[in-house]
């Protein structure tokens, strides 16, 4: 089985491979590995694939919880939500490719998160996304946003799935390095759950979905690697998606999972064939052999180091159990898409791959998977900040600052964006983008109850301090869904940092990692997948930290449920939770006082709990009329999305003996909440509220057509929403 | 009363049509695959769903209009069967010639999804005659490929002999005259690019689809 190539230290070096790590295929194999065994080992031992410069710190995570039947390990994570019901869910990046072909790398995004849903058995019924760009005056970053948002919308509209909601920002940090992270939420019967693991010995090998092309060959490696002013050059490398033929994988699968034909599933994501075959047999305890000639290819004269690196899309592997091949063929076969018997499994622990009557790989699965390296990177913990004070920042003219913040580039309306994804299809969405609300809500087909989902991260917070920022942005995501009144059950992340070579950039890593578990172990909220993505970097620069979350919640009867936008004429406005005015690293600061400095805001999560608890009391007993958070641009902003939302005028005042005023509305002090109450609920409502130790109070009423306080704020309502919903049209326009 | 809904690859409104039919007939709607060649003759109403069949690949509805399930659909349209298609469905009777004109890419040419009011142009159709006298209604729209487009003297006819049913309040995507919704000369063949099956539910934000299927269903 020689191969022509003799494997030289550049060959090994171009496939991202140290020395050392090369050392150590030397060793297991006991031999030099041909260029195909090369190639396999090199994408399963890249970042991407063998998670080695974060695995240790992953482990730390809160993974277990009451309702959670799969943590991570498996495509995606699984809980359960009641009646035999079970939601699946991960959130996965897709930057690399997105920046160098911002369509379809969105696209194929979107497509691989939905095929790590529907690999489990659930169909997909909701999709989000998080998104980061430069700055809006860089010369990409219009292009950007245009081709990321049409190829999310593009596949995700086509496949038929809701996109309900998600986050945009823009800064500077990302300018050579933007941020595509997209999830998917789907529906399963707890029973019905599909998992990777490879069993038994001799049973048939399926191959199903689009042609294998050359597309995609080493992207799980360029997604592992640093870009430098070449990188456009790894357009070849961006993979190509066809929702068209998802769609149809989508209706197949559904259809066989319905029987018992399948004994194990597993998409080809990242790394194609190759993590596919190795995972399930790994998993499983294995052997795989398989005849790369039965591939269905989609170019001629493909070598096995093609197809196997090969990351074409919709595409998926299943071990079938034996005498099922024909109704597996004729499953495929109705839909219309390609399907083949490419292999087996066997008991040698081996996977071993013939291509042309000759044996072309064949290496033990085991140090494919479980010796891949695992790294201490040397980490150090990024400096603290001092606090700001806010009797030193000024704050002159409410009004003029409340219309800058608005129509500024982070707090402006997404309207833009989510006009072009396909909201309502499936018809369960009952709140989404639409309302701006905390949280979107998803119907469960054909019951009263419904998941709440959201995505959530401030860098910003992240980079001034990675352990409040990590706590800060799990705790978001958990007051978002109490904000709805769903109970917030579980977490996906999408991890991305910079190289974890430099040690500070491991600093925020692993600074980030410890406040989000923090956080998690508060909320009893474990985290059921993910996903990580290093090397954020462009020329030595790295992106701002940024761990973005995706929670899950469960609202259990949609009789009870709150979303901002019910305020009613005449309505008290509430504050849960205390304000000092904590200006640092807000965007206030950076908006209007110019200036990015600061400790973020702490986060304690004590109060975060107790106060997010009894607001979820509050919206089931049918207390609250609409309900906010106060997050990015603090009080006066959420106030203002509050009335916007429902189309009503504001009056706010001051809470007595507050802070300065600049702290008091723009301040960014976590654990708070606006609530719109009839007048008649003010009193119960804060009196309990005194009971428990929570701080409440009365600071505004609803009513009339402007946003106005007694500190001279006096705006009309339509003047603010003219202001909040040019900037992105006029950015994109121009 | 039994009602079908016509299943093609990769359409994608098909359940949400079904489960607007079960919800005014109370019964379960018919699915019917693309490749069966026959529309059963206990069918009384037909929907063409919204969705991407066959991929959008060569023109919207253009390779569903040339299925099997279609020609027999056509044949038995003309016959007096009452159809109706939505978004893709519009697209697909457009595509067969049942309705005039064609839908071309949105004027924005982005993909457009938001709540969309619509005038009730004509409220003595078969589609129509359940809304009695409201002058306006509101549908989700989501479409690419929504400006409806057709010669001067086919919209002047279609006006005249009220054929154009809804029209847009806000054009939305660039259509001649503001259609959004026309039927055929028979009045028994109807398509509309927003989407009726997305406003049955008070938790959908509105139920104006409702009198639209109670119209059709009432007038058999």
């Amino acid at each position: 089985m020689a191969q022509a190539t003799e494997i030289t230290p550049e060959i090994v070096s171009e496939h991202g491979l140290s020395i050392d790590e090369y050392q150590i295929i030397l060793d297991r194999l006991g031999r030099a590995p041909n260029l195909n065994e090369l190639g396999i080992f090199s994408v399963m031992w890249s970042e991407h694939c063998s998670y080695k410069s974060s695995r240790r710190h992953l482990g730390k995570f809160l993974t277990k919880g009451k309702r959670v039947i799969q943590g991570p390990g498996e495509n995606a994570g699984v809980i359960d939500i009641d009646d035999g019901d079970a939601i699946i869910f991960k959130m996965e990046s897709h930057n690399h490719p997105s920046y160098i072909e911002p369509y379809q790398g969105a696209a194929t995004g979107v497509g691989g998160i939905m095929r790590d849903v529907f690999t489990m058995g659930a169909r997909p019924i909701a999709l989000m996304n998080a998104l980061r760009f430069g700055e809006p005056n860089h010369s990409k970053t219009k292009t950007l946003v245009d081709g990321v948002v049409a190829g999310i919308g593009g596949y995700g509209n086509c496949v038929g799935v809701p996109t309900v909601g998600g986050e945009t920002n823009f800064h500077k940090g990302y300018n050579g390095n933007i941020l595509v992270n997209a999830m998917c939420v789907g529906l399963a019967r707890a029973d019905k759950v599909f998992y990777s693991a490879a069993k038994g010995v001799g049973n048939p090998i399926f191959y199903v979905g689009s042609k294998t092309g050359r597309d995609g060959i080493h992207g799980a490696t360029m997604a592992s690697a640093e870009f430098d002013d070449d990188s456009e050059e790894k357009r070849p490398t961006v993979q190509v998606g066809d929702p068209f033929t998802e769609k149809l994988l989508i209706e197949a699968c559904m259809e066989l999972m319905a029987t018992d034909a399948i004994i194990a599933i597993q998409d080809m994501g990242a790394a194609g064939l190759t993590s596919s075959s190795v995972e399930m047999a790994d998993k499983g305890g294995v052997g795989i052999e398989l005849n790369l000639d039965d591939v269905p290819q989609r170019e001629e004269g493909m070598t096995p180091y093609e197809m196997m690196l090969s990351e074409s899309q919709e595409r998926m592997l299943m071990v079938i159990q034996p005498g099922k091949e024909q109704l597996a063929f004729d499953v495929f076969h109705k839909w219309e898409l390609d399907v083949a018997q490419i292999g087996h499994t066997t008991d040698t622990g081996r996977l071993v791959l013939n291509h042309k009557g000759k044996v072309v790989c064949d290496i033990p699965i085991a140090p494919l998977a479980d010796d891949a390296p695992n790294y201490d990177r040397p980490h150090t913990p990024t400096e603290k900040r001092e606090p700001i004070n806010a009797e030193t920042i000024a704050l002159t003219d409410v009004s003029t600052a409340l219309l800058q913040m608005v129509g500024s580039p982070d707090l402006s309306s997404r309207r833009w964006i989510w006009e072009q994804y396909d909201r309502h299809v499936m018809t369960d969405t009952v709140d989404s983008s639409q309302s701006g609300g905390d949280a979107a809500i998803v119907r469960i087909h054909g019951t009263n109850k419904a998941v709440a989902i959201t995505t959530d991260v401030t860098p910003r917070y992240c980079y001034a301090d990675p352990y409040e920022g990590g706590k800060q942005c799990v705790a978001e995501t958990w007051r978002n869904l109490t904000c709805v009144g769903a109970d917030p059950i579980a977490i996906t992340d999408c991890l991305n940092f910079g190289n974890p070579e430099r040690p500070e950039i491991m600093g925020q890593f692993v600074g980030c990692i410890d406040g989000m578990n923090e956080a998690c172990r508060a909320f009893d909220y474990p985290v059921v997948s993910g996903n990580v993505s290093l090397y954020n970097e462009t020329n030595g620069v790295a992106i701002p930290p940024t761990p973005a979350v995706g929670g899950v919640g469960l609202i259990p009867n949609l009789d009870f449920y709150t979303t901002l936008s019910g305020a009613k004429d005449g309505d008290a406005l509430i504050i849960i939770g205390e304000t000092s005015g904590w200006l640092g690293s807000s965007i206030y600061l950076r908006e209007v006082a110019g200036s990015e400095d600061g400790a973020p805001p702490p986060v304690d999560l004590s109060k975060e709990k107790l106060n997010g608890d009894y607001v979820r009391r509050l919206i089931r007993d049918r207390r609250t009329h609409a309900v906010h958070d106060c997050s990015d641009g603090g009080l006066l902003i959420a106030a203002t999305e509050m009335a916007l939302a429902a189309g009503i005028g504001v009056d706010i005042h001051r809470a007595p003996n507050s802070c300065p005023i600049s702290g008091w509305y723009f301040g960014e002090d976590q654990a708070r909440y606006l609530l719109a109450v009839d007048p008649n609920s003010v009193n119960p409502i804060l009196s309990t509220a005194e009971g428990k130790g929570i701080f409440a109070a009365q600071i505004g009423t609803f009513g009339g057509t402007k946003v106005s306080s007694n500190d001279g704020l006096n705006l009309e309502l339509s003047k603010i929403r003219s202001t909040y919903e040019a900037w992105l049209p006029g950015l994109m326009e121009s | 009363m039994k009602t079908a809904v016509i299943v093609f690859p990769a359409s994608n409104c098909d359940r949400d049509a079904a489960m607007a039919l079960e919800k005014v007939t109370g019964r379960p709607a018919q699915m019917i695959w693309h490749r069966e060649t026959e529309i059963p003759s206990d069918i009384d109403f037909v929907v063409i769903p919204g969705g991407f069949s066959y991929g959008d690949y060569l023109r919207c509805g253009a390779i569903a209009s040339r299925s099997p399930i279609v020609k027999d659909m056509v044949e038995k349209a003309k016959k007096g069967l009452p159809v109706a298609g939505f978004c893709n469905g519009f697209q697909i009777l457009t595509e067969t010639g049942l309705l005039p004109g064609a839908l071309m890419r949105n004027n924005g040419l982005k993909f457009v999804c938001r709540p969309q009011r619509l005038r009730i142009n004509n409220g003595n159709s078969r589609f129509t005659s359940a809304y009695g006298g409201t002058p306006e209604v509101t549908f989700p729209i989501a479409h690419h490929d929504g400006n409806y487009y057709a010669e001067d003297a086919v919209l002047n006819k279609l006006e005249k002999d009220g054929r154009v049913l809804f029209k847009y309040v806000g054009n939305p995507n660039g259509s001649a005259r503001d259609i959004a919704g026309i039927c055929n000369e028979d009045g028994n063949v109807f398509g509309m690019m927003p989407h009726p099956e997305r406003a049955i539910d008070p938790l959908h934000g509105g139920t104006d689809g409702i009198n639209l299927f109670k119209s059709i269903i009432e007038s058999i």
